[in-house]
């Protein structure tokens, strides 16, 4: 089963959520996750869902969605193009002997080091699904005490031909 | 000028078009009942229980195409009007419910007669509300009946607090409605049209099902006009009943579990399936894998996620039904003008009469009064004229099967949720859509029992339904499954513990009648049938009669138990 990306334009009206995520469990589709805010419209907001499923499935939920009331627009981003990015907080354990070794690794992925205590810091690190969990990975071993994510962001990409 | 939130809900409705209500009052919606009166366009009927509101409010909209209307108060007024909103929504049948609520400033407190209804009827209406506004009411109710009757039709809840219902604000109506994230599509795409037609031009066993989206969208006569025209043999799902005349000779009967042994043999054998309004239910398609082997699949449909949900299919067609009817319509006469249809399919249609005549629905004739023989007779006695509701069940399939529907919203069932205790207060709705003509509800034992106190709104409306009870004293349907599936271990299906029919009748100023041996079927039906009263007709039938043909759950629809 694919990994896909869905981008879900709604009517920031009350219960659109649950709408959305209702139509997820009722129908037996998974979420993988769902981030949702405010678009740059008044009154509409953007939500990114990401799903596992085959295409029949993924025809399905496209379909469904659409068909919500408030939804304003469905794309999916397996034939489109598209930038995809998420963000984490990590909050490793971090003893005096590791400390030089995170921060390398820090380093070496992009992330930023947002906060530090006695023995732990807590790392920020933005990327696609796939960098996220090598970094994940990675920290593993240094023991992992917290962790959070937006979900993935999906943004068409702009053309970069005239036709 | 301003109104009260009661005054522009009642104008709202009265301007839907809304000529009767159906509806039961409570704390939360007392000021809407104190403003009824001054709106004589609206007659409000006072149901029993909530859910007969809603089911009568679904047999209304189902007999007359408009949509329907019913008001009940805050907490179980409201939950009670669950099972009738997934009835209609299973169906797709246009209802607009408006619940009262608690006052806003009290929502979420726990108060008194309290439910978040909005979130518990999210998966059982096509859309739903809660004004908070009054100055948002108007709009709310007319965007709710637009959402209700457009696209594939489905019912809409509609909660207002009561805090809204007192407060004032000037009457603004909204003359055009159109919503910037609902637009549905009727009209088909021309290629997808002219495709179907080359298919059906190179078609050899070609087969129409109708669904109950013929009916909804009143595509019953160009649906028989293709078919009769390019001479297709037609069957049908449950809810497209009626979209045929059952006495053609290219009607072949039901299709699916209970289906005749030529409807599914068709659709084993036909090349191309055109399936009009239908969403191939599992118990229409059986095993799924085992579906229209050899058919290349058409499928119109106004809702996108009907298409392809279950079944694979080669022309996908979006739109409304009747549109895209006609539209086949126009192009055959324009490129198959020369054809001969009749000569083309006279093969495959006596392929299909030759099943029709070898394993034709048949009963045996016995001792007993036979369930089947009763329906025969209302059909005889009614000349299939008759508006028909059913509850669910054995009666209902026997009543598929038997009965001629000559044409379409004569029959009134729960296709999709198989709601017992349905098809009695839908026939009251129905009564008041068309007073003057004949309502028959055919029922079960069981299923009548689970809102029978509606009898008390037929009776106090003067409301001349006919109730035939095809009486076994069994839950018959469970039963069967348990004799065929189960080893005949019968668990809670005998009934036989069970009111007098007559009397329950007469308690509740109704007339009743008893019929037990089968010289006495026809004249007491008659007399009861003519009778201006609301009556129980209680038919005591075999008790262990089974619905055959019938396909096991999971088989394929060559699969079948012949009687």
């Amino acid at each position: 089963m694919q990994r896909h990306v869905i981008s879900v334009l709604v009517e920031n009206s009350p219960g659109v959520l649950s709408r959305v995520a209702g139509l997820f469990s009722g129908r037996g589709f998974n979420i993988h996750s769902l981030n949702v805010a405010p678009s740059h419209e008044e009154g509409v907001s953007h939500m990114t869902i990401t799903t596992f499923g085959d295409s029949s499935i993924i025809e399905q939920i496209m379909k469904q969605l659409h068909k919500i009331v408030p939804v304003l627009k469905v794309v999916e981003y397996e034939e489109t193009p598209a930038v995809e990015r998420e963000m984490m907080f990590l909050k490793v354990q971090a003893d005096g002997p590791n400390r030089g070794e995170i921060l390398r690794t820090v380093e070496v992925f992009r992330c930023k080091v947002v906060d530090v205590g006695h023995n732990e810091m807590t790392i920020e690190a933005t990327g696609n699904h796939e960098k996220l969990e090598a970094i994940i990975a990675l920290f593993q071993r240094f023991g992992i005490k917290e962790l959070a994510r937006t979900g993935s962001l999906a943004m068409k990409r702009s053309k970069k031909q005239i036709d | 000028m301003e109104h009260t939130g009661a005054w522009i809900l009642l104008e709202s409705l009265r301007r839907e078009g809304v000529e009767i209500l159906f509806g039961y009052p409570g704390g939360a919606v007392i000021d809407i009942y104190d403003e009824l009166p001054n709106h004589p366009a609206i007659r409000h009927v006072l149901v029993r229980h909530e859910q007969g509101a809603v089911h009568a409010a679904d047999g209304y909209a189902r007999a007359s195409g408009k949509v329907g209307a019913c008001l009940v108060t805050s907490g179980p007024g409201a939950t009670n009007t669950v099972t009738g909103l997934a009835t209609a929504h299973c169906d797709s049948i246009p209802l607009v419910v408006v619940t009262g609520q608690v006052p806003t400033k009290l929502i979420g407190n726990d108060a008194f007669q309290e439910v978040d209804i909005v979130g518990i009827t999210r998966p059982c209406t096509k859309h739903n509300f809660l004004v908070k506004d009054v100055r948002r009411l108007a709009r709310t109710i007319r965007e709710a009946f637009y959402i209700a009757r457009s696209g594939r039709p489905g019912p809409v809840l509609v909660d207002l607090p009561k805090d809204v219902v007192q407060a004032v604000a000037e009457f603004v109506w909204p003359e055009e409605i159109s919503l910037r994230s609902y637009n549905p599509s009727y009209k088909p795409h021309p290629n997808q049209l002219r495709k179907t037609v080359e298919l059906l031009d190179n078609a050899s066993r070609p087969l129409m099902l109708a669904g109950g989206g013929v009916v909804l969208s009143n595509a019953s006569e160009p649906f028989t006009e293709l078919a009769r025209r390019l001479s297709i043999p037609v069957t049908a799902t449950l809810m497209g009943l009626g979209a045929f005349p059952a006495t053609d000779d290219l009607w072949f009967g039901m299709v699916g579990m209970h289906g005749t042994f030529a409807a599914n043999m068709g659709l084993n054998s036909t090349d191309v399936l055109l399936c009009v309004g239908g969403r191939f239910d599992d118990r229409v398609t059986g095993k799924l894998s085992a579906f229209a082997p050899k058919a290349k699949i058409v499928h119109i449909d106004i809702d996108p996620t009907s298409i392809r949900k279950n079944v694979e299919v080669q022309v996908p067609l979006v739109g409304d039904c009747r549109l895209s009817l006609e539209g086949l319509l126009e192009i055959c006469a324009v490129k198959c003008a020369d054809r001969d249809w009749k000569a083309k399919h006279a093969a495959w249609v006596a392929e299909m009469a030759q099943w029709k005549l070898e394993k034709p629905l048949t009963f045996h004739e016995g001792k007993a009064i036979k369930p089947q023989q009763v329906i025969r007779t209302i059909n005889e006695l009614t000349g299939g004229d008759a508006i028909i509701s059913t509850e669910v069940g054995q009666h209902q399939m026997w009543t598929a099967q038997f009965y001629d529907f000559l044409a379409p919203r004569n029959l009134l069932t729960s296709g999709g949720l198989g709601t017992m205790g349905y098809g009695f207060p839908a026939a009251i709705g129905a009564q008041f859509a068309f007073p003057d003509r004949k309502v028959v509800v055919i029922a079960g034992d069981g299923s009548l029992q689970m809102n029978i106190q509606e009898l008390a709104t037929a009776v106090s409306n003067r409301l001349p339904i006919k109730v035939v009870i095809l009486n076994n004293r069994h839950l018959g349907m469970v039963r069967q499954w348990q004799e065929l599936f189960y080893e005949r271990r019968y668990v809670s299906t005998n009934m036989e513990a069970q009111p007098d029919f007559v009397k329950l009748a007469e308690a509740f100023g109704a007339e009743g009648y008893r019929i037990e041996a089968p010289d006495q079927l026809r004249p007491v039906l008659a007399k009861a049938l003519a009778s201006p009263a609301t009556t129980f007709v209680d038919v005591r039938v075999e008790r262990e009669e089974n619905v055959y043909p019938i396909v096991p759950a999971g088989a394929a629809l060559d699969e079948m138990l012949l009687v």
